[in-house]
Order: structure tokens, then sequence, then C-alpha cells
């Protein structure tokens, strides 16, 4: 009965979190580049004009479920992410999954968009995707190791009982155990295709890489469910390393906190190429989990 | 005595600007309002270089004239795009990538033209080479004249063109649409042997989706 209510909520509190976050990053890089900058409603703007275009281009029934499955799989991830702690509300399907599954969620974004961009046969998109294919490869293995590392401290697989277990600052894991915090943020940043790992998508270099081909609403759903996956992942490591909220206000802070920090550092750097982001993943995030494995494992 | 009561001449822009929707305004739901509004606060723009106007979209996407403020953003794709910005003259060559172009954007779709070249030929009207009118090879919705008009100027178009929206504009894509056989016959004319195939506007002729 309860779910009634949640997976909607959360859904909400999630697409709205998610547009207010972008938005402000978008007036955030203005300010950096010395101009005004849009509206911080101007993503709901952008997003919901798409949604009211037509869509007038088919490449057969995989072109149009590819963005389905990509949200299927956004949605899901939210709903198996607990966003608040000490509290029956708000915390979806969390109950039955735990961060393994999580872990195989996030993956099925990346699954459905090579399978619309393969159907489209578009050269700039199948560019895109291979450049984000081999990425996946540098930041999967720091990032799961991060996260595995954090199931071998708490000994636990449990979201919620990760939360739980970081009730005050002093226990927060990223005061307890910094160096996971370090190996998985800059996967973090790949993750959400931000800047300087942003190969991916670059609009100059491959026109939008796996979106190229997308117009109308099919491109809204494409930014929804990017906006809201990117949120998830937010709360994710709010909950892993930041002890998880109490309320949505509290939630928000964090999530904007840890925003403004992946937001500085995308502001600060430029776009890196495909082999020297993988190389860059390969030696220093992973270097350093290895480091974290001995320190977590054996001190 | 000379005593000014109205306005004169191009004073009189913002009131000739919206006259003609003046019905339509009317006619508009709810919902058809806030559609309208959303659209025009938010234009992705495909900014089609040709001539001498690809300079002046520059600085007007970039910090000095920040046309993001206005929600004005360039787009990677004419799918993606809802504005195409026609800079300056269109040699008959380009004239065929444009219309291709024009044709795979998203409707509702606009098109404005910069300069006197789009206009009426401009210094190159008598070229063998370029055509005269746009107008008469894709429904332009907004004519900015100057040679070249500045970045001040453009964005008083694209503020014009927002107005028209909110305000109940339909575009000219619906124009062209219903208008096909025209705008297909005036491009066949200066294209001949050259002419584009259709498998970007079939879909228009079959009465595809709006
Ligand atoms: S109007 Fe003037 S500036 Fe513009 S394309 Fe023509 S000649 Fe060039």
């Amino acid at each position: 009965m309860r779910a009634l209510i949640d997976v909607p909520l959360m859904l909400l509190v999630t697409y709205t979190m998610g547009f207010f976050m972008y938005g402000f990053y978008r007036q955030f890089m203005a300010r950096i580049q010395n101009r005004r900058g849009p509206p911080i409603w101007q993503n709901l703007y952008d997003n919901l004009k798409f949604f009211s275009k037509s869509e007038t281009l088919s490449h057969g029934p995989m072109f149009f479920l590819g963005p389905m499955i990509m949200m299927a799989g956004a949605v899901t991830t939210v709903l198996f992410i607990p966003m608040l702690k000490d509290t029956a509300w708000l915390q979806g399907f969390s109950a039955s999954g735990n961060l393994i599954l999580v872990m195989f969620l996030m993956v099925v974004g990346p699954l459905g968009n090579a399978l619309a961009v393969g159907a489209s046969g578009n050269p700039f998109g199948v560019m895109g995707v291979t450049r984000g294919l081999t990425r996946l490869m540098g930041l999967e293995v720091p990032f799961f190791l991060g996260l595995a590392l954090i199931m071998v401290q708490y000994e636990t697989v449990s979201i919620s009982a990760i939360m739980a277990a970081q009730p005050t600052l002093a226990e927060w894991t990223l005061v307890t155990n910094p160096l996971i915090f370090l190996v998985v943020l800059l996967p973090f940043i790949a993750s959400l295709n931000a800047s300087p790992f942003d190969v991916v998508g670059a609009p100059v270099e491959v026109y939008s890489g796996p979106r190229v081909e997308f117009g109308g609403r099919l491109l809204g759903i494409l930014m929804t469910q990017n906006m809201m996956l990117s949120m998830a992942k937010y709360v994710l490591v709010v909950a892993l390393f930041m002890g998880g909220a109490s309320n949505l206000l509290e939630l928000f802070v964090k999530v904007f906190v840890l925003f403004m920090l992946t937001a500085s550092i995308s502001a600060v750097f430029p776009r890196l190429r495909t082999e020297q982001a993988v190389d860059f993943f390969w030696r220093i995030p992973l270097g350093l989990g290895v480091v974290a494995v001995i320190l977590t494992l054996w001190i | 005595m000379y005593h000014k009561t109205g306005c004169e001449g191009f004073q009189c822009e913002d009131q000739t600007l919206g006259a003609d929707l003046a019905g339509v305004r009317d006619e508009q739901t709810v919902v058809d309002r806030l559609v309208a509004w959303l659209r025009q606060r938010s234009l992705f723009v495909l900014a089609y270089g040709t001539g001498c106007g690809a300079i002046e979209i520059r600085p007007l996407m970039t910090s000095r004239y920040d046309a993001e403020r206005f929600g004005i953003i360039g787009a990677a794709t004419p799918r993606q795009a809802d504005v195409l910005v026609i800079s300056g003259y269109l040699a008959i060559k380009t004239l065929k990538r444009v219309i291709r172009s024009y044709e795979q954007m998203q409707e509702p779709k606009y098109v404005i033209a910069l300069g006197s070249c789009t206009i009426n030929g401009g210094m190159y009207w008598d070229s063998y080479n370029t055509v005269k009118q746009v107008d008469h090879y894709l429904p332009v919705d907004l004519f900015v004249n100057g040679c070249m008009p500045r970045p001040e100027a453009l964005i008083e178009g694209f503020v014009a063109l927002q107005k028209r929206i909110a305000d109940g504009e339909k575009g000219g894509w619906l124009r062209y649409r219903e208008n096909l056989d025209w705008y297909k016959a005036n491009q066949r004319r200066v294209l001949g042997a050259n002419m584009l195939p259709d498998d970007t506007s079939a879909w228009l002729q079959v009465g595809g989706q709006a």
C-alpha cells in the first residue's frame, strides 16, 4: 500500500532534484564564464518542450525500445535506492534489493543506448557508443572496486544498513575511509558523463554521440532518464559516503554539496581523449583502489 | 506645428509584429498557451553558417551577448533543433544542404534568415549561383535585415520570434507542409537535375504525424 505513494513520490523527488541541480549547473557554468546564464528552470523548459515536439523518425522497433529500456533502467535504479533512513517512507523497493542489484541496474542504461544506436546505424552514434564502452572499461573497475570495499567495510550489501551504520559525522565513510571516496569520486564523475570524461556525447566531435539520431519526444525521454539516473547515483553516493539523510531537506543539501564538488571539478578540467581517460582510470583511481584494499582488509 | 501622436515607420514594428495574431490568441486553450510558452522559452538553434553571418553567431552564443539567458542554445544536430538560422547568402549548392537539414528537423520548427542577401539577394543580386529570395525555397518565419546584422539585432530577432510563438504563431513549417508542391517546384527550378531525393520530405506528403 505504501509503495503506491512511495513510487510516484520518489520519481517526483528525483525528477525535481534533477532539473533543479542541472539548472543550477548551467547558471554556475555561466557565472564562471562571466555571463548571466539561463534561468534555473531552463532544463525543465527544455525537457517539457521536447515532449511537445513531433518524433517522425524511425529506424525500426529497437530504435523506439532503446530509450524505453534506458528509462526503465533509470526508474528501477531510483526505486531500489532508499532515499531516507530512520523512516519507512521513500524506501521504494530497497528492502528487496541491495547494492549489488543497483550496480547491475546502472548498466541497463548503456545497454539500451547501444541497442538503439545500433538500430539507427548512424556512424556518429556508433562512434559515441564505442567511446562510451571503452570508457566503461576504465571506469567500472575502480568504481565497482570502491563499492565492493564499502560492502567489505560494513559487512553488508544492504544500502539501508550501510546508511544506518553512519549516524554521525565521525562515522561517515568519507571520514572513516576517505581513500574509498577518492577511488569512487572520479569514476563517479565519468559515469555521470561530465567533463573531463565527457567524450561520449561531445557536441562538436561526434555531434552528441549516442543522441545524434534522436529528435523530439525520444530525446525528451533520454533527457529525463539522464537526469533521473544521475540523481539516483548522487543519492547512492550520499547514502554510502555521507551517512544518508533522515529528511528530504538534508538529502537535498547533501546532494547539493556533492553536486557542487563534481561540478567544480567538471568546470575546470578540459575533456580527456578516450584512451587518456582509460589510461587515467587504470592508473590513479585503480592504484588508489589497490592501496585502499590493503588498508581496508589488513589494517 | 507637427505633433507626434503615434509611432512612425519602423517604430511601429512592435505594433505590427503581433497584429496578425490578434485572433489566434483568443482561440488558444490553456494547454496550448502553456505549450507555446514552453516552446518559446527553449529554442535550440541550428546555425547554418552560410555567407558572412556565421561570424556573428559566435559572439551571440558566448560570454559577450550570451543568448543562453533567453533559453537559446546551439543544437548539435538538425534533429534536435527548433530554429534554423540561415546566416547570409545561399549558394545553390548550399541550398540543397540547407533544405535537407531543414526537413530533418522535428516540428514545430522555425527559420530565421539573416542579412539582406536572404531577403532580396543583397549584394549578390546579380550573382549566377546564389538564390535571391530564400522565402521561395524554405518558409522563413523572420528576417533580420542588415549587412551584416549585429548580435544585438539577432537577439532582437530572436525575442520577436519568441513573442510570436508565445502569441500562438504556428510557424512556417505548416506553410511548408501545406504548400509543399510549390516549394518543391521552386527548389526543382534552381536545383535542376541536382534536386535532392525526397526521403526526408516524404513523410510530409503522406501526412505524417504532426
Ligand atoms: S547580407 Fe551582407 S553580410 Fe550578409 S551574407 Fe549578404 S553580403 Fe554578407
